[in-house]
């Protein structure tokens, strides 16, 4: 079935970027990260939608790819004025906020 | 009330409240009004007082017209709920009577006395409004026509009492011994309240009419409770025997408070409370033997340790004591002896007050010295202090024909009528008592007025100002008088007789002219031995160290503190240090224990917050993983 292969891929791009997320540092790698997970599922939804012959899964992928646009543009502005701060992009120098 | 109905008042009489009204006026003004009143202040306060003592006497000479000599004034309602009704109503009757006089007619007296007396303290004005707030309290313990208003008025006269002795509140003496009469009379005051709830919840009334009325419906047992918490309540109030302490360590307070309320008015309020409460007396057997003896056993320990104290105030204040005994010796006697013991304390009202005032007097021209052994020979400095208080000593130790004789002799009387052994046992111990007191009032007369002079250098005696003078004369006018015009010219028993019935005609045990004799014998012996002790020695101005063991108890006033000391005041702080050990360990551990024990784990918890975006990103994906696998294995199993 070709269904299996699109999944396969969906869950081949979620996992890398699950990994990217967790291992990487620097901010803007993680960021690319986490789209790469919203496309991986956006793929599984357009995927599922095709096959059922139903047209909720590619409304709910439309939704997410708005959601992910407004998440960059707050996301990158944040990093932007962390960046200027401390002069460095690294998830790690970022933790003051603890205990 | 036996056998006469209680008539709404009309008149003058129906104005009775303006009695408490006016002196509780003059306390508000005089505390709220601060300093801009200390011009004034003092006069204020003395006329509220004069005002009420001519309207209590223009309300008395109504009363005696009034059928059955006792009227009711219904103010308003003071607590209704429930079955409880009590409402603030006054009952005017010869016995409120009786009471209002003295209050007023010595207490401004006292008030007058008292302008002199405290010129020279700055607090004046202060000391005035708590004059002022006894008087109004003390009225209103007489003047209730219920035992819930009667104990308003009589914790009122405890906070008069208790800011009337620390009054020099500076000096810890004085601070300790107010502390001390306060602890003494809640101690009797928790009595009296008991004595109430029972009252309510046997009966559903307080008024003294509904209570008196069906006195005699109640068990046997239930009768006595009541009359022997009230005797409690008495015995707080009045200084007897067990809570006699208080009283002389109440000689802390101005001199002139130690005249009004610890001798002639306050005091005597535990009188008033079993006088009133006579029905409820009459049908308890058990409790009226009690009062005798406490009355007994009182009168000695105050008359022993009068003897062997040196400072003025206290011999006046354990005469109290002893004197405040027989009044409780005669009430105890039932019918026989209540208008004897009422005698008795109007007179000794005049008498002591006097005694007092002029015990201030010669303290105000020795410069507050209170020792006697450091007075002597003051007779010819202070002459109108000596011929007063002379004949206040003489009413008092009975001298015949003067106050005292009349009254005590009544109640040494009516103590042999009693019949009996018993009879024989409260005579004998009444007319030691009269020799006893022969014996401690001539050594103070002694030491105080004759001998060799002992004072300072720095000490010059002197007359006290008319002010202070004058009401001295009047109480002294009253030692010599009181005592014939209640006996013969108007008799007491007479004017009682709608409260206490028709005076029974005692079969005598004893004739009187011998009772008379006998107590003028030991009288005379008493006052003979104090001259063999006292007046014909030099008295040493350091009290002798080498003492019997008698003389040594008496001046530790019988052991009275220690006692009090050993038996409740140390088990008690044991206790209390035992209850905060308990609570500090116990509750506080528990409570603290548990708040620890949280703060320790949430801190521990919140290390999981490293700040590390990246673990908290592993901690959605594990938890992520987790609810996915629940799910499938739900949906699969």
């Amino acid at each position: 079935m070709t269904l299996t292969y699109y999944l396969v891929l969906a869950a081949v791009l979620f996992t890398i970027g699950t990994v990217g997320v967790l291992v990487r540092r620097n901010a803007i790698v993680v960021f690319m990260c986490i789209e790469l997970m919203l496309n991986s599922v956006n793929l599984t939804l357009v995927t599922f939608a095709r096959s059922t012959g139903t047209i909720d899964g590619q409304i709910i992928a439309l939704f997410v790819m708005v959601v992910a646009a407004a998440e960059v543009v707050v996301g990158l502005a944040i990093i932007m004025s962390i960046y200027r701060t401390r002069s460095s992009a690294s998830v790690d120098d970022v933790n003051l906020l603890k205990y | 009330m036996t056998g006469s109905e209680t008539l709404p008042a009309d008149g003058l009489l129906a104005a009775s409240w303006l009695l408490i009204a006016l002196p509780l006026a003059g306390a508000a003004v005089l505390l709220l009004g601060g300093r801009r009143t200390d011009r004034w202040g003092h006069l204020l306060g003395t006329a509220t007082v004069v005002a009420a003592f001519v309207i209590g006497l223009l309300c008395t000479v109504q009363l005696t017209g009034v059928e059955g000599r006792s009227v009711q004034v219904e103010l308003f309602t003071f607590i209704q709920t429930g079955n409880l009704d009590v409402s603030a109503g006054l009952l005017f009757d010869p016995l409120s009577a009786l009471f209002v006089l003295l209050i007023t007619g010595v207490g401004a007296l006292i008030h007058v006395y008292s302008i002199g007396y405290m010129a020279h303290d700055n607090a004046r004005r202060r000391f005035f409004a708590y004059l002022n707030l006894f008087v109004a309290a003390m009225l209103l313990l007489v003047l209730g026509d219920n035992y819930v208003a009667l104990y308003v008025g009589w914790e009122g006269v405890g906070l008069a009492s208790y800011l009337l002795i620390a009054f020099w509140y500076q000096r810890p003496a004085a601070a300790t011994a107010a502390k001390k009469a306060f602890i003494m009379n809640r101690i009797g005051d928790v009595g009296l309240a008991l004595a109430i709830f029972i009252m309510f919840a046997q009966l559903g009334t307080t008024s003294y009419a509904g209570v008196h009325g069906s006195v005699g419906l109640l068990a046997g047992g239930t009768v006595t409770a009541i009359g022997l918490l009230l005797l409690l309540g008495a015995c707080g109030k009045s200084g007897q025997f067990p809570l006699q302490a208080w009283l002389p360590d109440a000689m802390e307070g101005p001199t002139p408070v130690s005249a009004l309320i610890h001798a002639a008015t306050m005091v005597t309020a535990g009188v008033y409370l079993i006088a009133r409460s006579a029905p409820v007396f009459d049908a308890t057997p058990t409790a009226r033997n009690v009062v005798l003896v406490i009355g007994a056993v009182t009168l000695l320990i105050g008359a022993i340790v009068g003897c062997a104290q040196d400072d003025i105030k206290k011999v006046l204040a354990y005469s109290t004591v002893s004197q405040i005994g027989y009044m409780f010796l005669a009430v105890g006697l039932g019918p026989a002896g209540y208008v004897a013991g009422l005698a008795h304390l109007l007179t000794h009202g005049f008498f002591k007050a006097g005694l007092f005032l002029g015990a201030g007097s010669v303290m105000h021209g020795m410069g507050d010295e209170t020792d006697m052994r450091r007075y002597g020979a003051l007779a010819t400095r202070m002459k109108v202090t000596f011929v007063t208080f002379g004949l206040g000593y003489l009413a008092l130790i009975g001298f015949p024909f003067l106050s005292g004789w009349w009254t005590k002799d009544a109640i040494i009387e009516a103590a042999l009528d009693h019949g009996g052994t018993w009879g024989w046992v409260l005579g004998g111990v009444a007319v030691l008592g009269a020799g006893l007191t022969a014996f401690y009032m001539t050594r103070l007369m002694l030491m105080t007025f004759f001998g060799q002079a002992r004072w300072g250098d720095g000490v010059h005696p002197h007359e006290s100002p008319p002010v202070m003078t004058a009401p001295m004369i009047v109480l002294a006018v009253g030692s010599v008088a009181a005592g014939f015009l209640l006996v013969q010219v108007f008799p007491l028993s007479g004017w009682l007789e709608p409260v206490f019935g028709e005076p029974a005609e005692a079969a005598h045990v004893v004739a009187p002219i011998v009772v008379s004799v006998v107590v003028t014998v030991v009288v005379a012996l008493g006052v003979l031995t104090a001259w063999l002790f006292v007046g014909r020695r030099e008295v040493p101005v350091t009290a002798p160290v080498r003492v019997s063991p008698v003389v040594r108890a008496a001046r530790r006033a019988l052991y009275a503190d220690t006692v009090n000391e050993s038996l409740f005041m140390r088990p008690g702080m044991w206790l209390t240090r035992a209850l905060v050990f308990v609570d500090n360990r116990g509750v506080d551990g528990v409570v603290n224990g548990a708040a620890a024990a949280l703060g320790g784990s949430s801190s521990r918890l919140g290390r999981a917050q490293t700040g590390f975006v990246r673990s908290y990103a592993l901690g959605m994906l594990g938890g992520a993983v987790l609810v996915a696998g629940a799910l499938v294995a739900v949906t699969a199993g």
